[in-house]
């Protein structure tokens, strides 16, 4: 059985799976309720500083985007860090820790952009002994508004001077959570790891209006009939934040910070690939509060099923996996050529790959044949785009056939080559220089 | 419970004959609810995303009407039912109907991609009736009048087809007048069709809505022959559509006349569709419906329903010969009604008078011929049913050409006499489908409008 116990910057947990700092980590009830179920680890909600508690609002915090039958895709929020006492908080994380010695508690803080304010909170967590702590440098929607959250995280100098701070200020590993509402998500990262960072986490939600209520003309959730923009995550930002862990995990600067994925994590596959682009743990929130705590059944079986089957032992057989594979547009190779392929037997001749070919792309896929309803794809049209697999709604019906080196491609007119070649040395390209 | 208040509580329903009374009015208010409840808003919303919106789609294809049903469902799943309605009014103005009688498991619904994919098609007809009925209910109206052309129409019966003329009529702004021989309008959807089908007086409410368009004029109680010829209306208008069905029933074609205790199917549906109280109808204890069609099934279920014990459809040919779909032949023997293959009435036996059982004899095909085979068997049976078909019945005067004992009609529905239309199942090229008949109604329309403005 594969071993999928995590250590993540020396933090210990018996899966990778955590619960990121969200409503679901805001007190020791779920906390408990969640390692009952078998999570390996949480990042605490976030602690603000000490004084009068964070108010929220009081009508609804949530709005949603739904595919069929109401399946949750994306949600987004507008709720702050923890609105509870810290020093109740305090208590729980320390009682919660010494109860389950065996899962990792981190502790998620936001507090003003001074380095007394760090300091005064820093030695109050390391008193809980929990395992970690996270700096909340990604929320977008309220604290943001007070200079804290993705208002920091938005300014590479400052998550470099914070985290320099809170390094100085204690032991305890220090993970720094990044927002994707940047242009380039390198720069905060090569910015924490400047500032000494143990790890990044990411992504934090996506600014969103999440919908328009076309009777009030509000944007959703409505509070008395205003609305602000909020967080979303969930199934929608995965591809989101699937390139932005790539992106930090292949860069020079940054290549060797350990990486916590976080970013519409539903299944183990969806983390089974944050692992294999260079996520050393996963965190998550919103499937949680879809389904409910028991869903970390199915991700510990699922990965560990798929690990057993590809023969892989341990999560570090898996972590950065496909990273390598990752590369820019200018080094795939042009000379890798593929044309779609219907297999007739199990097409159920619903047309969508002739009228999305037909409409929107090539023209490459008939509709009739001697009068009947017959798609085929036409190989000199085909330019192998793999639009048609992708509205197809039979899997493995369109599949994308490699052409064998020496092959006619039939919509060039020239054999395919065999050798490697990308646009860097394409004679179409005019930065080439020509070899004399 | 002791042996004469046990047998007390049986009350009528095991007393043979034809009698009343055999359920009580709980048991005919369950078994005459619809038969396909509507589909509430979210079941529609989880259907209507299954529609793949299909290219080109086969389920258009198959509608005689030629719904535009992919738009139509991708209208419903984005919350647009209005549109959606209108869409399928367009093509079709008793949409509403046809959501509930049309056989769409050998339509729409078996063209339907996913049939062929996982054997479980978009469900098409009850979102056509979500979708239909929502729009009803809000009485909108689509389609307004057109700008009065001063010609007059005259149609004859108020059925699918002669509806379906009508609304198109005025949509172009002529006047129309339709003769109906009943007094009441709907033809078969209000008379000719199982009660579960189609419940609280849909179809009198359809009629309403068609003709809310206005310039439409139905005059009931006339008939053509007798006063109303094809002649006068001719001269009286500047166009005819004939839609008035098939009025003649088929006979067993057994010697002699057939006893009291038989009776036309047609008869006894009309009949069941117009009684005010189920409990009422008389039905008998042991039934045998003769036939093969949705006629024969609608009569055998509904007996069925009413609380005979026994009831058996004999046919004279195989299943896979029935004009009933599968679909409804499963329904039949799932409401506890027999079917039964190869065998065709002899004789009808009778005791003092009224019909005791039928004898009948089994047959075969012999080089692709159906024959007796000589060999017999009687069921008993206290009421029996003809269900073996219907004819068209002349009433023009036999001034237009027939085709298979129809009126023949061309594409657009013109008969052999200039300035004569006709479509439905008077014709040639009906089916008996009220959806057919809505097509060549409306059809002929077109047909007419192009002709008067020429």
């Amino acid at each position: 059985m594969a071993d999928i116990s995590n250590n993540f910057v020396g933090i210990k947990s018996p899966n990778p799976f955590w619960l990121a700092s969200a409503p679901p980590t805001d007190k020791a009830y779920n906390v408990e309720r969640a390692f009952e179920a078998g999570w390996g680890g949480v990042v605490w909600k976030t602690l603000g500083e000490d004084g009068p508690p964070i108010v929220n609002v009081n009508g609804p915090r949530y709005g949603a985007i739904w595919g069929a039958d109401r399946r949750l895709l994306g949600l987004n929020n507008i709720e702050l860090i923890t609105d509870r006492d810290l020093h109740v908080n305090l208590r729980e994380i320390k009682e919660v820790k010494k109860k389950w010695p065996d899962r990792a508690i981190i502790v998620s803080i936001m507090v003003p952009c001074e380095e007394a304010a760090w300091k005064s909170i820093l030695p109050l967590v390391e008193e809980t002994e929990a395992d970690g702590i996270e700096l909340n440098f990604g929320c977008p929607h309220g604290m943001s508004e007070r200079g804290m959250g993705a208002a920091v995280g938005q300014v590479p100098e400052y998550i470099e001077m914070v985290t320099r701070w809170c390094k100085a200020n204690t032991r305890m590993p220090v993970i720094v959570k990044l927002t994707p509402n940047i242009t380039d998500i390198r720069y905060p990262a090569r910015a924490a790891k400047a500032g000494g960072a143990d790890a990044v986490s990411l992504i934090n939600t996506v600014s969103s209006i999440v919908s328009v209520d076309l009777d009030s003309f509000a944007p959703q959730p409505t509070i008395d009939g205003k609305g602000s923009h909020g967080g979303y995550c969930g199934p929608a930002v995965k591809p989101i934040a699937l390139n932005m862990v790539a992106d930090i995990a292949r860069d020079a600067e940054t290549a060797n910070l350990p990486i916590s994925g976080i970013g519409g994590i539903t299944t183990w596959r969806d983390a089974a690939e944050f692992l294999a682009l260079g996520a050393g743990n996963v965190q998550i929130c919103t499937a949680a509060m879809t389904y409910g705590f028991k869903i970390v059944e199915e991700m510990i079986s699922g990965l560990e099923n798929w690990m057993d089957e590809k023969g892989h032992g341990s999560l570090d057989d898996v972590i950065g996996r496909a990273t390598p594979n990752v590369t820019d547009w200018q080094y795939l190779n042009l000379n890798y050529v593929t044309k779609a392929k219907i297999n007739q037997d199990s097409c159920i001749k619903c047309g969508r790959c002739h009228i999305a070919c037909e409409d929107t792309s090539h023209q490459a896929i008939t509709s009739m044949l001697d009068g009947e309803r017959h798609f085929e794809v036409i190989d000199e049209e085909c330019v192998g785009c793999n639009l048609c697999v992708n509205v197809c709604p039979v899997e493995d019906c369109i599949t994308m056939e490699q052409l064998p080196a020496g092959s006619l491609d039939k919509r060039t007119g020239e054999k395919v080559k065999k050798d490697y070649g990308n646009w860097t040395e394409h004679p179409n390209n005019p930065t080439v220089v020509a070899a004399e | 419970m002791a042996g004469s208040a046990a047998r007390k509580k049986l009350g009528k329903k095991l007393e043979d004959g034809i009698v009343a009374g055999r359920i009580d009015a709980k048991s005919a208010e369950q078994n005459f609810a619809d038969i396909h409840p509507p589909m509430g808003d979210h079941e529609a919303l989880v259907a209507s995303d299954r529609c793949y919106f299909c290219h080109d789609a086969p389920c258009v294809t198959a509608c005689p009407t030629s719904i535009d049903i992919p738009l139509f469902i991708r209208e419903i799943s984005t919350g647009n039912t209005i549109g959606a309605a209108e869409t399928i009014f367009e093509q079709n103005i008793l949409g509403g109907m046809c959501a509930r009688v049309c056989p769409t498991e050998t339509l729409c619904e078996q063209a339907c991609v996913r049939e062929l994919a996982e054997g479980k098609p978009v469900k098409i007809g009850l979102l056509q009736r979500f979708a239909t009925d929502q729009a009803m209910r809000e009485q909108k109206q689509f389609f307004p009048r057109g700008k009065a052309s001063g010609k007059s129409v005259a149609i004859v019966g108020a059925g699918p087809a002669g509806l379906a003329c009508a609304h198109r009529l005025a949509m172009h702004g002529h006047q129309v007048t339709i003769f109906e021989s009943r007094k009441k309008p709907g033809g078969l959807n209000e008379f000719g069709i199982a009660s579960y089908k189609t419940v609280d007086d849909f179809a009198q409410h359809e009629v309403d809505y068609v003709t809310d368009i206005g310039g439409i004029d139905i005059q009931y109680g006339k008939a053509l022959g007798g006063k109303l010829t094809l002649d006068s209306l001719r001269s009286d208008h500047d166009a005819v559509f004939l839609g008035m069905g098939l009025t003649g029933v088929n006979a067993l074609g057994l010697k002699g006349k057939d006893p009291e205790g038989v009776e036309d199917a047609v008869d006894f549906i009309a009949k069941l569709r117009q009684a005010k109280s189920k409990t009422r109808l008389a039905i008998g204890r042991r039934i045998v419906v003769i036939g093969g069609g949705m006629t024969a099934i609608d009569a055998a279920i509904q007996a069925k329903l009413l609380g005979a014990e026994d009831v058996t459809i004999c046919y004279r040919r195989g299943q896979e010969n029935m004009n009933a779909s599968p679909y409804e032949q499963e329904l039949a023997t799932s409401k506890g009604v027999t079917i039964r293959h190869w065998l065709q009435p002899r004789k009808i036996k009778t005791k003092a008078g009224a019909v005791s059982g039928i004898e009948l004899e089994y047959t075969q095909l012999n080089r692709g011929k159906l024959e007796g085979t000589g060999a017999t068997t009687t069921l008993v049976a206290d009421q029996i049913f003809r269900a073996i078909g219907q004819s068209y019945e002349d009433t023009t005067g036999g001034t237009l050409k027939l085709n298979r004992g129809r009126i023949q009609t061309d594409a657009d529905g013109a008969t052999s006499l200039d300035g004569v239309w006709a479509g439905g199942d008077c014709t040639d090229s009906g089916d008996d489908l009220t959806v057919t008949a809505v097509a060549q109604g409306r059809d002929a329309a077109e047909a007419i409008t192009i002709a008067l403005n020429a």
